[in-house]
């Protein structure tokens, strides 16, 4: 078993805690990975990625290499584009579908999603109104995560242990949105 | 074994930890912040009461630091490459002192400028001074060499430099620790007392014997188990990796497996025979290093020695800018998988101020004070605030190194520049910005310098900083008069006041200090959330 996920979105949208999580579950499954975080300047407002990369075997790089990624999870939907020379030809697009406008020259949502579609394998999802439901707008990162879930290739009672460690010292009921948050996100996609 | 999920910053800072550290010292600076952020948010530096303040600079920790390996005891410091600039003088006669306690200094690279003004390579500054340099290729290496690093520092009586690079930095993944950490060191004086006294008749005697330990460490167990040569049975290419390559280096090699000989080194100064060895057994040479082509140069040289060497000096490999996989499969002539292209619908998202943030506020009292002396006379520094050279504010001028903007002012007004203004954040003013000032005081430069402050380091992450709420008696004690030690709250509804008071200083002739003080948002959220949480 080899993944290798990009994981993007903009600074403060909670791409890390998504890497956090899936890091928690990789290690309970004994996994080799190497996380790729980007810290500074960026996290103000800016685009963020990180590079996952989760095998049975030690993970050399800790950055993928170009068109061999598995798997785009975002946040954001254009952010979702600005990664693709990295995902492989088979590769998954998983995003959300509510923009982030911070910039004057964003581009028409719907020129974004028509390149979205050209991707073979992709799924675009509201991820914020199902957050809501959840209980908190906050939580539209662990929604993309239940839905990217499917093909991370972990157990999704590994995926909800990592959200109890991550979030546990915050209190039980912001973990408790977040695992809202996270099956819902899951039952969106039905692969 | 006890095996956690750490970034390499903060291997680097748990296994300073497990190594007896007596003293973290460090400014803060993407990549390198999380070391200092992780011992001072641990518990068992606490309990032992580890020193982990904050420093007001990188040279001021690397003094620090130097002290307390000079009463015996392990310290580190830890700042970013540019911060080595800073810490310069007193890192390259550290080598002349010596050390009596082990002392590591770390400096964390940025090739390609993720988030910093250059990418300069701090390798060069250990050859410069002729300090031993570990460079990790991975977190678990990082780890280990801690222990090594001061063990040889202690052995050589010298500080060691542990270059990382930004992936390194940033990169988390599972690090095993050891079962029985290294107590801390007493508190004992060095055996020599004037060890520390570089007179020039003292320091001509330790700086030959300097030379000469560079050298004969060379061959140290504690440095040659880090540089490791795997031969192989291909002939036609022998490959050179230094650091964090080696990783892209096997990423690739992990596909298709051909056997080629391979030296990997991760500390200086290496042996020369070990590229003596691979430069004999292969036709040509491939050097594969994160940063400036050192090793390619010391290899290639000016005399042509017949083999060709390829490598970023040569051109196989892209000159600037950081490795990765990609870059290393086309330097092997690998064929690379299919890469799309990003559409042209995406466009660029550069990082901009928080909603709600002060420096905006300030800046955008500053741009209707300048209107009426038109662009050009903006000198500012290094923080978020540098944002403000994007559109839509698009009014500073400079951003050079820590402090410059105080000091560039004055020499543009000696040019003749007026108003000619400098605006600078809190903590980049008592790293650097306060010697500046007193140099404007001191001949009455016609300079407006703006402190914007927001009550913290905040580019970094919002660490504490050492000028917060006395900004303005630092100034007096500078020698600032104090009717043009002016202050303002930067709040959009302050705005025509904040205008009128930059404009009454921009007319005095003199040095004026106009310091624009509000919370950062951030730092504030984050406080507001612990007050509730309890």
């Amino acid at each position: 078993m080899k993944k290798d996920i990009i994981l993007a979105g903009v600074g403060g949208q909670g791409i890390l805690s998504i890497a956090a999580v899936i890091g928690l579950a990789a290690l309970e499954n004994n996994l080799f990975f190497k996380q790729s975080e980007v810290h500074g300047m960026s996290q103000r407002g800016g685009d963020v990625y990180s590079h996952f990369r989760l095998s049975r075997k030690p993970v050399s790089s800790d950055l993928i290499p170009y068109g061999s990624a598995d798997m785009i999870i975002s946040v954001e939907p254009m952010e979702s584009l600005r990664y693709l020379p990295w995902l492989s030809p088979s590769g998954w697009l998983i995003t959300n579908s509510d923009p982030y406008i911070n910039i004057p020259d964003y581009p028409p949502l719907e020129e974004i999603f028509s390149e979205i579609r050209k991707i073979k394998n992709h799924r675009i999802i509201n991820a914020e109104t199902t957050a809501r439901e959840a209980g908190s707008v906050k939580a539209v990162n662990m929604v993309m995560l239940g839905a990217a879930s499917h093909y991370t290739g972990l157990g999704c009672s590994s995926l909800e242990n990592g959200i109890r460690k991550l979030f546990g010292s915050k209190g039980e009921k912001i973990t408790d949105i977040n695992l809202t948050a996270f099956r819902a996100g899951r039952n969106i996609i039905n692969p | 074994m006890k095996r956690l999920l750490l970034l390499g910053d903060e291997a680097i800072a748990q296994a300073a930890i497990d190594a007896g550290l007596s003293g973290m010292y460090a400014y803060p600076g993407t990549p390198s912040t999380e070391i200092m952020e992780y011992i001072r948010a641990s518990e068992t530096a606490r309990e032992r009461n580890i020193h982990r303040t904050w420093s007001a600079n990188e040279k001021t920790a690397m003094e620090s630091a130097l002290g307390m390996s000079y009463a015996g005891k392990r310290a580190m410091v830890a700042m970013k490459h540019v911060g080595l600039n800073v810490a310069a003088d007193s890192f390259i006669n550290s080598a002349i002192t010596g050390v009596n306690g082990g002392l590591i200094v770390v400096s964390a690279d940025d090739p390609s400028m993720h988030s910093s003004q250059n990418e300069q390579d701090s390798r060069f500054y250990g050859k410069f001074a002729f300090v031993p340099c570990f460079e990790p290729s991975n977190q678990q290496e990082a780890y280990n060499m801690v222990f090594d690093a001061f063990e040889l520092s202690e052995k050589y009586k010298t500080p060691v430099l542990f270059r990382i690079t930004t992936r390194l930095a940033h990169s988390r993944t599972s690090v095993s620790l050891v079962k029985y950490p290294v107590p801390e060191k007493e508190l004992s004086l060095p055996g020599d007392p004037v060890q520390f006294v570089l007179l020039p008749a003292f320091a001509r005697k330790k700086y030959k014997t300097l030379i000469a330990t560079y050298e004969s460490m060379r061959y140290d167990a504690r440095l040659s188990e880090y540089n490791f040569f795997r031969d192989g049975r291909r002939r036609e290419l022998g490959i050179i990796t230094c650091g964090i390559a080696y990783n892209y280096l096997m990423e690739n090699l992990s596909e298709t497996e051909p056997d080629f000989p391979i030296l990997k080194i991760c500390a200086y100064p290496f042996p020369p025979d070990l590229i003596r060895e691979i430069m004999n057994r292969c036709d040509e040479i491939l050097v594969l290093e994160e940063g400036y082509p050192l090793i390619e140069e010391s290899i290639t040289g000016i005399c042509d020695s017949g083999k060709k060497v390829y490598g970023r000096l040569e051109g196989t490999v892209p000159r600037d800018g950081e490795l990765n996989p990609s870059i290393v499969a086309k330097a092997l002539g690998i064929k690379s998988s299919q890469k799309r292209s990003v559409p042209a619908v995406v466009k660029m998202r550069p990082p901009s101020f928080c909603k709600g943030c002060g420096h905006s506020d300030t800046f955008n009292a500053l741009i209707e004070a300048m209107k009426p002396y038109g662009p050009g006379r903006v000198f500012s520094d290094i923080g978020c605030y540098t944002l403000a050279a994007l559109p839509p504010y698009s009014i500073i001028n400079s951003c050079v190194d820590m402090g410059a903007s105080v000091t560039m002012a004055i020499g543009a007004a000696d040019a003749g520049l007026s108003p000619s203004v400098a605006v600078i954040g809190d903590s980049t003013f008592t790293h650097s910005g306060m010697t500046g000032l007193l140099d404007a005081v001191t001949k009455n430069s016609p300079v407006t310098i703006i402190i914007s402050d927001n009550l913290t380091t905040g580019m970094t992450g919002g660490q504490e900083s050492p000028g917060a709420g006395r900004l303005e008696k630092i100034c007096a004690g500078l020698g600032v008069g104090e009717e043009h030690i002016r202050t303002m709250t930067p709040i959009r509804k302050n705005h025509e006041e904040n205008v009128r008071i930059i404009r009454e200083e921009l007319e005095f002739n003199g040095v004026s200090v106009i310091v624009s003080s509000r919370e950062c948002v951030q730092t504030l959220l984050k406080r507001k959330k612990t007050e509730s949480s309890g």
